[in-house]
């Protein structure tokens, strides 16, 4: 085979999935940074340049920033309970324990349900009066409380979820992490006496840190993309306590319609993941190099 | 591990291994309790929907009034079709890629690589605005391709399977090449059917994710004939003609049983397949 027609078969190979990614993602990518730089059409306006007005009406817009503190208290209060629990889940998993395969089973089975139907449960668990939390809490004589209709609790009930959902998935990282580690490293760390913690803490913990970052990297990015819970349990709601800048976009994009302004909310959730992607790349090309 | 079991010295013994095997077993309880909650409330009458008597009575009421209640059927028959024709775009489409990255030397590659891995960074959930916009002028708002397009050309699955056709050795290649395959065929007979365990679990990953997906289809769907069975869910207990819980909780376990189902038949492909190709 030539070498022009190797380059003619390998473009051609390439060009469906090019021509759909660049339709789907480095358009739109790009698009979005334009359009935050012009108004939102309305009626017989067009939409016109307007500079950085998009940006300066974002800086002012108090539901703005709300909505971006409960993103970052979202991961947060989600990434490092979930990663210990996966952690946790997975050592005793890797052990001999009696019903390991139904215990694995257990931890894992939210994760392939949908997030919406997860929700639906949820809600039904936090309802005032009728839901199961209230109802246990009330035989402890704790006083009834909207959980998801006030402000101080609400986004620690989407928390909650969050974890439930993700920490399963998590888990089977580092049970596929641990399996890989030397059985003689145990041996040799018993014969030195060290404590199971100790061994933990000092060679299966360090060794595991491939899987950590590989899983934190995944998790931050989860945590600016996830809003369904948020759609189905509060809506954003009370007084924007859950609203996540995901969900803040949505709701300028689609119930406001004002487009010019979310493409500028876009455009930061773009910075804010490219950010997180110099990570990502950095961590898939060294998975590139191991192979 | 092959050889004799070696004996691993922190496994836990005697009492250890009963209090490690009691928290574990707690801590799986606690995990499946809220999908427990879910069966019993949608199992059994209303009134008993927070009253735990081991006498209350079975029924399948709730499942037959959601199913009246709103067009179930057609939302499952969109979601199959969704995520049947997510997979067979991402199947044709990844595979050409990555035969093309694997195995071809053409300028420009590298770039196009890059090109493609952008997408695991800025994921079509983001790009919510501007596909909108999108679906609108090729004029096809409200159909069960447009939910599919922003997904089909999948950066992880161009990764995922580029990772697999570059450990097939060289040498099926030249032999299937010298007699007289071509390209294409080349790829069919030898790449392909050795790439089947990844195939099996990236497709896994994939019907799960679009089987689950909510946010892009709610927003580009508005019609029984295009919705998939997450939005219908949602359109269906939001309403506000006051469905009780014991049905909404019915449909939820509805959305969720053919996955459920399928996980609880195949745990070990599915564990595997969400470890083989897990980024989503």
């Amino acid at each position: 085979m030539t070498r022009l027609s190797a380059s003619i078969h390998g473009w051609l190979l390439l060009l469906p999935a090019l021509a759909l990614l660049a339709l789907f993602t480095h358009f739109p990518a790009v698009a979005t940074l334009i359009d935050s730089f012009y108004s939102t059409p309305r009626g017989a306006r067009g939409s016109v340049y307007v500079g950085l007005d998009n940006y300066l009406t974002m800086v002012e817009d108090p539901v703005f920033w709300t909505s971006l503190v409960n993103s970052i208290w979202f991961a947060l209060g989600t990434i490092p309970i979930s990663i210990a629990l996966a952690i946790l889940m997975a050592l005793w998993v890797n052990d001999r324990i009696a019903g390991r395969t139904l215990v694995r089973m257990a931890y894992f089975t939210p994760t392939i349900l949908p997030m919406i139907a997860v929700a639906n449960i949820w809600l039904f668990f936090y309802t005032p009066q009728y839901g199961l939390l209230e109802q246990v809490l009330g035989t402890l004589g704790v006083p009834s409380h909207n959980w998801l209709g006030s402000p101080s609790t609400a986004l620690t009930c989407v928390i909650v979820v969050a974890i439930w959902k993700e920490a399963g998935f998590f888990m089977i990282f580092y049970l596929a992490a641990l399996q890989q580690i030397a059985p003689h490293l145990a041996e040799a760390a018993a014969l030195e006496g060290a404590s199971r913690w100790t061994f933990f803490r000092r060679v299966q913990f360090p060794l595991l840190m491939p899987t950590t970052l590989f899983v934190l990297v995944n998790a931050v990015i989860g945590a600016f993309r996830t809003v369904d819970h948020v759609i189905v349990m509060t809506r954003g709601g009370p007084d924007n306590a859950t609203s996540l800048l995901l969900f803040h976009l949505y709701q300028v994009g689609f119930s406001f319609w004002d487009t010019g302004y979310a493409a500028a909310i876009t455009a930061v959730l773009l910075a804010i993941l490219a950010t997180l992607a110099f990570g990502q790349y950095f961590f898939l090309e060294r998975r590139v190099h191991y192979r | 591990m092959n050889g004799p079991m070696r004996v691993d010295p922190y496994e836990p013994r005697g009492v250890a291994r009963v209090v490690e095997s009691a928290g574990a077993a707690l801590l799986a309880l606690f995990w499946v309790l809220p999908l427990l909650y879910a069966l019993w409330t949608a199992f059994h009458p209303a009134e008993y929907s927070t009253r735990f008597t081991p006498d209350a009575p079975l029924t399948l009421e709730n499942f037959s009034r959601a199913w009246a209640a709103a067009p179930f059927a057609r939302y499952f028959l969109n979601s199959f079709l969704l995520v049947t024709l997510v997979l067979a775009c991402q199947f044709v489409l990844c595979t050409l890629a990555a035969y093309a990255f694997a195995r071809y030397e053409f300028p420009g590659r590298e770039l196009a690589f890059l090109l493609v891995l952008v997408q695991l960074m800025i994921m079509p959930d983001v790009l919510i605005v501007e596909n909108y916009r999108t679906m609108s002028r090729l004029g096809v708002l409200d159909s069960i391709p447009a939910i599919a397009l922003p997904y089909v050309a999948s950066a992880f699955g161009v990764f995922l399977l580029r990772q697999t056709f570059k450990t097939v050795p060289r040498e099926l290649d030249d032999a299937a090449r010298v007699e007289g395959a071509n390209a294409l065929q080349v790829l069919m007979r030898v790449y392909v059917p050795l790439a089947r365990p990844v195939y099996i679990a990236y497709g896994l990953v994939s019907v799960s994710y679009h089987w689950n997906n909510f946010l892009w289809p709610l927003i580009v769907t508005n019609s029984v004939e295009s919705r998939p069975l997450t939005v219908g869910l949602q359109v269906f207990s939001s309403g506000d003609q006051g469905i009780d819980w014991s049905v909404i909780c019915a449909a939820t376990l509805m959305t969720s049983a053919p996955l459920l189902l399928a996980f609880l038949l195949f745990q070990r492909q599915f564990v595997q397949s969400f470890m083989r190709a897990g980024i989503r």
